[in-house]
């Protein structure tokens, strides 16, 4: 099934700049219908307003961590097969256990690439 | 007095003073205890009450060396000049990164918007550019985060360093303002200021009326 770039995502950094950069990395890919938070709490009220097809969280944010926002999107019927996809500059081997046994389905480390960003968009998502 | 009762003694002197003040016992409260419990050993002395009468007169002088050693180095300058210097510099460091990368960010969105208007390579490569531009501004993110662990590697050593000298009784609240130097340069080295705070620094405009003002 073809992958709809126009489906909304939600991205989560407590950086605005990283933000931008996201969305406007998003934007060369194709995806421009993106929407932004910054941090875990406004982003769980995002997610209880409106259907999202994709999370692509931060870690290090308060007063809700990216692995917090994570926990309760999985513990939230509703949102709990929301793909979650974190983009983080912990790479601690525990950091990314703690990730995956919450739910992640993916994990990006700061710094990153375009090429990177895609790549795990497919794995994620679907190749486009 | 046998040495087992000075023991005796001296330690429940040191729990009554434990009992009173919790942990938080002043060093040199227990230097106190230790000499006024020296001056009661008169007249009944042996060899074993000389031995003892000698390593609580050493640790009474190691305490008090240690606490004029630590008052010679003037702990309060660590917390109220050094520390809040180095995290007012940083806290700039970042705030000047954040604005310089905004300013690429908005070139690069411009050239983005430009490439849209163009065709064939120009616009492929336009494109490649400025995916390099938003890559290589992740930097922006890394070296916040790294700044806010010094700060608060920073904040945790003016925590230790002013519980360790109130320990020893020293006055952390006998301190020059923040930011004043505790000696002043002489000569050149004190035109070595490097950048200043940016609400404190003169402005371009600032210098050019200054030199004007020389004409």
């Amino acid at each position: 099934m073809a992958v709809d770039k126009n489906m909304p995502i939600l991205i989560v950094d407590d950086y605005k700049t990283m933000l931008r950069i996201i969305s406007n990395l998003l934007k060369q890919l194709g995806f421009g219908n993106v929407e932004e938070a910054t941090d875990g709490s406004m982003a769980l009220g995002k997610l209880r307003e409106r259907n999202y097809g994709l999370v692509i969280s931060d870690w290090n944010m308060e007063p809700m961590t990216g692995l917090q926002l994570l926990k309760e999107v999985r513990a939230d019927e509703r949102l709990k097969g929301v793909p979650f996809i974190m983009v983080t500059a912990e790479s601690k081997t525990e950091n990314v256990v703690a990730a995956k046994a919450a739910g992640v389905n993916n994990y990006i480390v700061k710094p990153f690439n375009a090429e990177t960003l895609k790549k795990k968009l497919e794995t994620v998502i679907g190749e486009f | 007095m046998a040495a087992n009762a000075y023991k005796t003694t001296l330690s429940r002197r040191v729990e009554a003073l434990q009992a009173e003040r919790g942990d938080s016992v002043k060093l040199s409260e227990v230097a106190g205890v230790v000499e006024s419990l020296m001056t009661t050993m008169e007249g009944d002395i042996s060899a074993i009450d000389i031995q003892m009468h000698r390593e609580l007169q050493e640790l009474a002088d190691y305490i008090r060396r240690a606490k004029d050693e630590i008052a010679a180095i003037q702990p309060q300058e660590i917390p109220n000049q050094h520390i809040s210097i180095a995290t007012d510099e940083l806290d700039a460091v970042v705030q000047a990164t954040e604005q310089a990368t905004g300013v690429i960010l908005d070139a690069a969105e411009q050239l983005g918007d430009l490439a849209k208007k163009l065709e064939g390579d120009a616009a492929a490569q336009i494109d490649a550019i400025t995916t390099r531009i938003y890559e290589a501004s992740n930097f922006q993110d890394i070296t916040g985060q790294r700044i806010t662990k010094v700060v608060r590697t920073l904040h945790h050593i003016e925590n230790k360093v002013t519980a360790l000298a109130r320990a020893f009784g020293h006055d952390m609240q006998a301190s020059p303002a923040a930011g004043a130097v505790a000696k002043a340069a002489e000569g050149d080295l004190a035109l070595l200021n490097g950048p200043q705070m940016p609400d404190k620094a003169n402005s371009q405009a600032d210098i050019d009326a200054l030199l004007a003002s020389f004409d």
